[in-house]
Parts: structure tokens; C-alpha cells; sequence
């Protein structure tokens, strides 16, 4: 049956994108060295092809990224909001017209398909900026008050997984509120973060109004700590999260988090089962499910698990996994070698504690680092792989019988980001949503991101909004 | 009739509806507030207020969050009118609080009265957010796809508040109100030096008609309960309203291990009306996304 149906190869051409040997860190304009002249190297996860040469940013070079940075706010937060809105626009229209470069530098570096860099990271990082250049002149009419101020220095720090969808997401609403921003993106994915500040450079920002230092954690703590940034921003784990909320314990800087998750996607006996069938799929399969809101529990109703377990499975077997820049990629590679062990050994980890372990017939590439779609059923709630995030494209499958059990069941976590409801009855849809004690709930849908729409979580997810008028907030002495 | 004894009253904790003394059988001595250049430094003995214990904290978190389901769930409507009535009643013993207040801040009777007054009317101001700051924090986003896209305020839990130390009347209800108006239940702990006033509304908030263990109060040392509080799994945010810079460090770095949400001490004129900040210190923000059905728009059709 698989014949009829074989694709041929579809890459997209890496021509577009030309990677240099080497690249600096990002400092007041400027791409300069690191101070201790450190090195490491970024690699394509599908391959393990070293693609670059970075500077590795230490606790000096934050120092001086935060000078530059502080420097700079003065102008920047003094210029009318009309002037910022503009470099904000031009950010936006330069990341459209570069989009495809972006798109496949983001696929080389990440490892995700070029399908997702293409049709969804990319569109979404330019309608950011486009969304937040207009707030900038609008501020005395979003709700917090008459004149509010930017806080001034603001420190980010961003994980591997949407790269420059979550560097979009940090600074578009930094600038746009008059703050400066020292961005640290991951160790693994910085190019597109190097590309971004090229884009600024095009664009003519002001120097110095946005940093970048890419370095590993040593960076980051470096940067949270800084005692003249006046801002903190991480998106990451709750363990690292938790340990920033005591750095700056006892000091006025203002800090939102976004951390893990362990989405519940609830479908109920009188689902449209196809379509529940593909949003299951998108929930915890999109972006190999490295993704914090990734709908990764599937709660569903008892009298229907075996038709859609039947349903989805079918999906899997037609799931393609491989190169990352063939456009009919539906699975890419695992971001790196380290976080593929963490996704294998909790998936051991998931059998040995007794859970039933099904992969659909998928062969593994010989390079690069992979993990075949996964999923675990006779599931209970004190299995590991049902309390912990296992950040990868493994999905564990609990059942129930009543509403309020599956509210009960979705809700029993430490973390509250994102929820599923999958069914036909609208009061039924209004009555779980309201019980459910998390951020985003995406009913008869899932995984939609959009600037309009605030995102973040309860409980242990963290705390702040991004997107929408309640991301400015973060920005701004409110 | 002038050498009639008068009766004592005996100050008790308000947790879960009930007046318990304290688990731990401790009281201290509260007594009038003096100025510091009195060099002999004690006031006159007002009463012996509970000294509460780890153990009583703990007890009041339980009864909020038992409360929590049903005050969340209560209609905006209603948690108006049960706040109004506490307005009301607060307006009965207006006397009664204006002596607790005088005796407790130091104050002459008009002072001490223009305290109550606008304590009474900050609660009527409180009361009447409750149907109002879901319309004001939240609504539709125009996301570019075919969805309906609401985000609207939830309560985040229980709520541990640290009343502030100096404004024992005026600065309580300021921190307390905005906690319960937006149907958090909160674990309050009185100033230390001059708790009279909040357990008083402990009595008030008993007679009204707020469900039992929506507010819970406590006196005693700040340091002492403050801590099992901060690190309890089960409390959702703390306002560290009451608490000095040190103790403030020390608690949002417990706080840290559940993420609790964290309202910093911060410098407070209590009679200036205040914003909307303290309602939403303690409120999350819920997306809901659903498929519009229209499947010309761009986006999928699911």
C-alpha cells in the first residue's frame, strides 16, 4: 500500500542561506569576541554537521552587553513612540522578505521540518513585530495607565526550541515599550538570533538597544543576576525557572516566567474523531514535541479508546520522519544528542514502570539524533511519563469515564500551560474550560499561537502573559 | 454606676468560619501604641491577642482552600453584594472600630474615625469591582485565523497577605479586599503590634454573608507564621504587604519552590484610591480558542 503512495525527495535548497565559518557575539552594534576568546560550536541535529564557529559569551561580556544596553535606553526610551513603532515595522518587513533564509537556517540549526519553520514559526515571528510596532505609540491606551514607562534594561533568556519565534517574543514588546534588551539565546539554536541581529543592523536600530550573547547557562544566571537589569524574561524549564525567582528574590527587578507543561488534550465519546485524531497529532507531535504547551497527557473517554486509539495509530503510520529540510518532513531530528537521552531514557523509564509502548514502523536516519513518534498506553496518573515533561514526541494515553474525572485527572499536575477539550457539546466545552486551572485552553483545536492572543501558564508553568495587550505588561512600571 | 467592672473581650483567631484560640494555647499582650520618644516604651494593656502557631497556619490554609471551589465559582454578581454587605456591617460597629483603630495607631478619635471611614469606603469601592475587572482585563483577540479568542481573569487560589504593620484597619482592608473581590480566598496575618482591628473583622466578616473560610485571620508574629505559609505547596500567591526587607527576601526565595505569584512590599499611601494593580497581582489569564467555523478564513478547518 505504501507505493502508491512514496513521495520523491523534496528539499528545499539551502542555497538561500549562507552560513559564515564564524560568528561573534552581538554587543552595542558591533560583533566582537568573547573577552576569554571561548568558542563552541553549533550542529545540525539531523546530521551532526558543525555548521558554525560562536563566541561564547561569559560574565564579562554580559557586563559590557548590559553597559551597552543601559547607554542605549536613554535615547530609546526617550523617542517618541510614533519613531519606535517604525523600526519596529521595518524589523517586521525585513523578516518577511528574508523569511525563507530564516526559515531554512532555523531548520538547519533546530532540526525541526522546514514545513513548521516555513509555515508557522516564521509568519508568526514577523506578525509579532508587526503587532507590537503598533502598540508603541498606543501605550497611554492599553489599560495601565495614563504614561506608563519601560523598566529599562531588559535581560531575556530563550530556550532551543522556537528559537526565533521566542526571541520575537521577548523583544518585539521590550522595544515597543521603550525597554533595551540583552537577549541569551540557547547553545544549541543561536544562528537565527546572529541573523536577527543583522536584520537590526539593515533596519538601522540604534546600537546598542538590542544585544545578543550566545553562551550556555553560565551566561544566563550571569545576565539574570546583573544588578543593572532591571527586567528578567525566561522561557525554559521549571527547574531553572525556580532557581531565577530566587536570584532575584529581594530586588525590584520584575520577572515573568514561562516554564514547563504537561498538557491534558480530553476527548469525549462525542468527539469528531478525525479531526481530534489530528489535533492529537499536532499536540504533541508538532516540533517533535519540544514544545512546552505540547498536549502530551491524552485523557479519553473510556467507551471510545479503542476506536481512537485505532484512528490515531493509523495517522502514525503515515507520519514521515527525516531530513528536516524535505518540505513532506513531518518529523524532524531531536534538538540535540542531550536532550535525546533525556526523551530515551524517560521513555525506558515509562516501560519499565509498566506502560504498554507503541511506535509505528519507522526507520531512524544513521546520523543525527531521532526519536520515532511514540506512544505509551495503560497509563495511570502515577506514572512518570505522566507527571514529568518529557519534552519530546512521546504521547502517554489515560483514560475516564465522566467529565469531572477528567477535569480532576487533567488538573492533577504541578504545571497548568495549556489544555485540549475535544468535543461536539458546547456547554460541555464551556463547563470543562472554566474548571480547567490552565493558561491557554485550545477546545476542538490545538497548538494555535497568535500575537492578539496572551499565552502562559498557572501553577508551576510560571507566571506573566506573553502576546496581546496583557504582554505589555511585562514591559512596562506597572 | 461608674464602678461597674467592665467585661473583657477575648480576641480569637477567625479560621474557617470558626473562632478558635490557638492550637498552640499562646497569647501575647497588645496594648496601646505610644510614641517612641515615650521613654517607657509599653502602652496601656488592651488584650491578649492569639499567638498563632505554624500548626494554626497550616489549618487556615486548608479551610481556603476548601473555600476556594465555591467562592471562585460564586457569581461576580454575588461576591459583589456578599462584599457590600461587609460594608454594611463595618458601617454597624463603626464605633467599635473607630475605638480599636485610635487605641491601636495612637490616634485621637477624629483621626482614628476618618481611618474607619475610609476603610468602610474602600470596601464599598472593592465591592464594587467584582462584575467589572473581567470587562476591564480581559476580552476577544482578533487572532488572524478563524477562531473565537477569549481571555478573561481567574482567581489564582489561596492567597497568603501579609496585612501591613503601621496601617492595622485602613492598610488591612486595602490588601485583603482586592484578594477576596476578584474570588481568591486569602490567609491573613494582622499586623503584629496591633492585630485588635482585624480580628474584630474577623467577628464582622463571620456575621456577613462571605462563606466561611474565604477569609481567615490570624495574629501573632509575622516572622513566625509568615514562613510555613510562604513555603506551603498549597498557597498560590503571597503579598509580602507586611513584611520588612530582609523577611521579604527570605520569603519570595521560599516562594520560589511552587512559583508562587509574589506581591513585593512596596511604599503605599492607604488613603490615596488605589488602582487596579492588587486585583490583578492575583489573577491568572485563561485563552480559550474554539473554531469559528468559517471555513473560508485562513487557518485550518478543525
Amino acid at each position: 500500500m505504501a507505493s502508491a503512495f512514496e513521495y520523491a525527495p523534496a528539499p528545499e535548497s539551502r542555497s538561500v542561506v549562507d552560513i559564515a565559518p564564524a560568528y561573534g557575539l552581538f554587543v552595542d552594534g558591533e560583533f566582537t569576541d568573547a573577552a576569554d576568546g571561548k568558542v563552541f560550536k553549533t550542529v545540525s541535529p539531523s546530521t551532526e554537521e558543525a555548521l558554525s564557529e560562536v563566541a561564547q559569551a561569559g560574565a564579562e561580556d554580559v557586563d559590557r552587553a548590559v553597559k551597552a544596553a543601559r547607554k542605549a535606553f536613554e535615547k530609546w526610551s526617550a523617542l517618541p513612540g510614533s519613531e519606535r513603532a517604525k523600526y519596529l515595522f521595518r524589523i517586521a518587513r525585513i523578516i518577511q522578505e528574508r523569511s525563507r533564509e530564516l526559515a531554512v537556517l532555523e531548520t538547519l540549526d533546530n532540526g525541526k521540518p522546514i514545513k513548521e519553520t516555513r509555515d508557522a514559526d516564521l509568519p508568526l515571528v514577523a506578525a509579532h513585530f508587526f503587532y507590537y510596532a503598533g502598540w508603541a505609540d498606543k501605550l497611554d491606551h492599553a489599560g495601565f495607565g495614563a504614561s506608563p514607562r519601560p523598566l529599562g534594561v531588559a535581560g531575556q533568556v530563550i530556550p532551543w526550541n522556537f528559537p526565533l519565534l521566542m526571541l520575537a517574543w521577548k523583544i518585539a514588546p521590550a522595544l515597543a515599550t521603550g525597554n533595551t534588551v540583552v537577549l541569551k539565546p540557547a547553545e544549541t539554536t543561536p544562528l537565527s538570533a546572529l541573523f536577527f541581529a543583522d536584520i537590526c543592523r539593515q533596519a538601522g536600530l540604534p546600537r546598542g538597544v538590542v544585544n545578543i550573547l550566545p553562551g550556555y547557562g553560565d551566561a544566563g544566571a550571569a545576565l539574570v543576576a546583573h544588578p543593572d537589569v532591571n527586567k528578567v524574561a525566561f522561557t525554559g524549564s521549571t527547574a531553572v525557572g525556580k532557581e531565577i525567582a530566587r536570584t532575584v528574590a529581594g530586588t525590584r527587578k520584575k520577572l515573568t516566567l514561562e516554564l514547563g507543561g504537561k498538557g491534558a488534550n480530553i476527548v469525549f465519546d462525542d468527539a469528531p474523531v478525525d479531526q481530534a485524531v489530528e489535533g492529537i497529532v499536532t499536540g504533541i507531535f508538532f516540533n517533535q514535541g519540544q514544545v512546552c504547551c505540547a498536549g502530551s497527557r491524552l485523557l479519553v473517554q473510556e467507551s471510545i479508546q479503542d476506536e481512537l486509539l485505532d484512528a490515531l495509530k493509523r495517522r502514525l503510520a503515515t507520519l514521515r520522519l527525516g531530513d528536516p529540510l524535505d518540505k513532506n518532513t513531518d518529523i524532524g531530528a531531536i534538538n540535540s544528542a542531550e536532550q535525546l537521552a533525556r526523551i530515551t531514557a524517560l521513555a525506558e523509564q515509562g516501560e519499565a514502570e509498566g506502560a504498554e509502548r507503541w511506535s509505528p514502523a519507522c526507520e531512524l536516519p544513521a546520523s543525527g539524533y531521532w526519536f520515532a513518534p511514540t506512544l505509551f498506553t495503560n497509563v495511570t496518573q502515577a506514572h512518570t511519563i505522566a507527571r514529568d515533561e518529557i519534552f519530546g514526541p512521546v504521547l502517554s494515553v489515560l483514560t475516564f469515564r465522566t467529565p469531572d474525572e477528567a477535569v480532576a485527572k487533567a488538573n492533577n499536575t504541578q504545571y497548568g500551560l495549556s489544555a485540549g477539550i475535544w468535543t461536539e457539546k458546547g456547554s460541555r466545552i464551556l463547563a470543562v474550560a472554566n474548571k480547567l486551572r490552565a493558561g491557554v485552553v485550545w477546545s476542538n483545536t490545538f497548538n494555535k499561537f497568535d500575537p492578539t492572543s496572551p499565552f502562559g501558564g498557572y501553577k508551576e508553568s510560571g507566571f506573566g502573559r506573553e502576546g496581546g495587550r496583557h504582554g505589555l505588561e511585562a514591559y512596562l512600571d506597572v | 454606676m461608674s464602678d461597674r467592672l467592665s467585661v473583657f473581650k477575648t480576641y480569637k483567631l477567625y479560621v474557617g468560619g470558626k473562632f478558635p484560640r490557638s492550637e498552640s494555647g499562646r497569647v501575647y499582650e497588645v496594648t496601646t501604641k505610644t510614641s517612641a520618644a515615650d521613654a517607657a516604651g509599653k502602652g496601656n494593656w488592651l488584650a491578649n491577642a492569639p499567638l498563632a502557631s505554624r500548626k494554626d497556619a497550616r489549618d487556615a490554609v486548608v479551610a481556603a482552600r476548601k473555600a476556594f471551589g465555591g467562592w471562585s465559582g460564586a457569581t461576580a454578581y454575588n461576591r459583589g453584594q456578599v462584599l457590600y454587605r461587609v460594608a454594611e456591617m463595618l458601617e454597624g460597629r463603626r464605633e467599635q472600630f473607630v475605638r480599636e483603630v485610635a487605641d491601636a495607631e495612637g490616634l485621637s478619635k477624629p483621626k482614628a474615625a476618618a481611618v474607619v471611614d475610609a476603610t468602610i469606603d474602600r470596601w464599598v469601592w472593592y465591592a464594587g469591582w467584582t462584575d467589572k475587572i473581567a470587562q476591564v482585563t480581559g476580552g476577544a483577540n482578533p487572532v488572524a485565523g478563524p477562531f473565537f479568542n477569549l481571555s478573561s481573569p481567574e482567581p489564582t487560589g489561596v492567597v497568603a497577605v501579609l496585612a501591613p504593620q503601621e496601617s492595622s484597619f485602613l492598610g488591612l482592608v486595602s490588601v485583603l479586599a482586592p484578594v477576596i473581590a476578584t474570588g481568591n480566598t486569602a490567609v491573613v496575618v494582622a499586623s503584629e503590634k496591633a492585630p485588635l482591628p482585624a480580628l474584630s473583622l474577623g467577628e464582622v466578616l463571620a456575621t456577613s454573608d462571605v462563606p466561611g473560610g474565604v477569609v481567615n485571620v490570624l495574629s501573632g508574629r509575622t516572622a513566625e507564621i509568615a514562613a510555613p505559609l510562604a513555603a506551603h505547596q498549597d498557597v498560590n500567591a503571597i503579598d509580602l504587604a507586611g513584611a520588612d526587607d530582609a523577611l521579604a527576601r527570605e520569603l519570595e526565595i521560599a516562594a520560589a519552590d511552587n512559583l508562587k505569584r509574589v506581591l513585593r512590599p512596596q511604599a503605599v499611601d492607604y488613603f490615596e484610591t488605589p488602582g487596579t494593580e492588587r486585583l490583578t497581582a492575583f489573577l491568572e489569564t485563561k485563552t480559550v480558542w474554539h473554531p469559528t467555523g468559517s471555513l473560508g478564513a485562513s487557518g485550518s478547518s478543525y
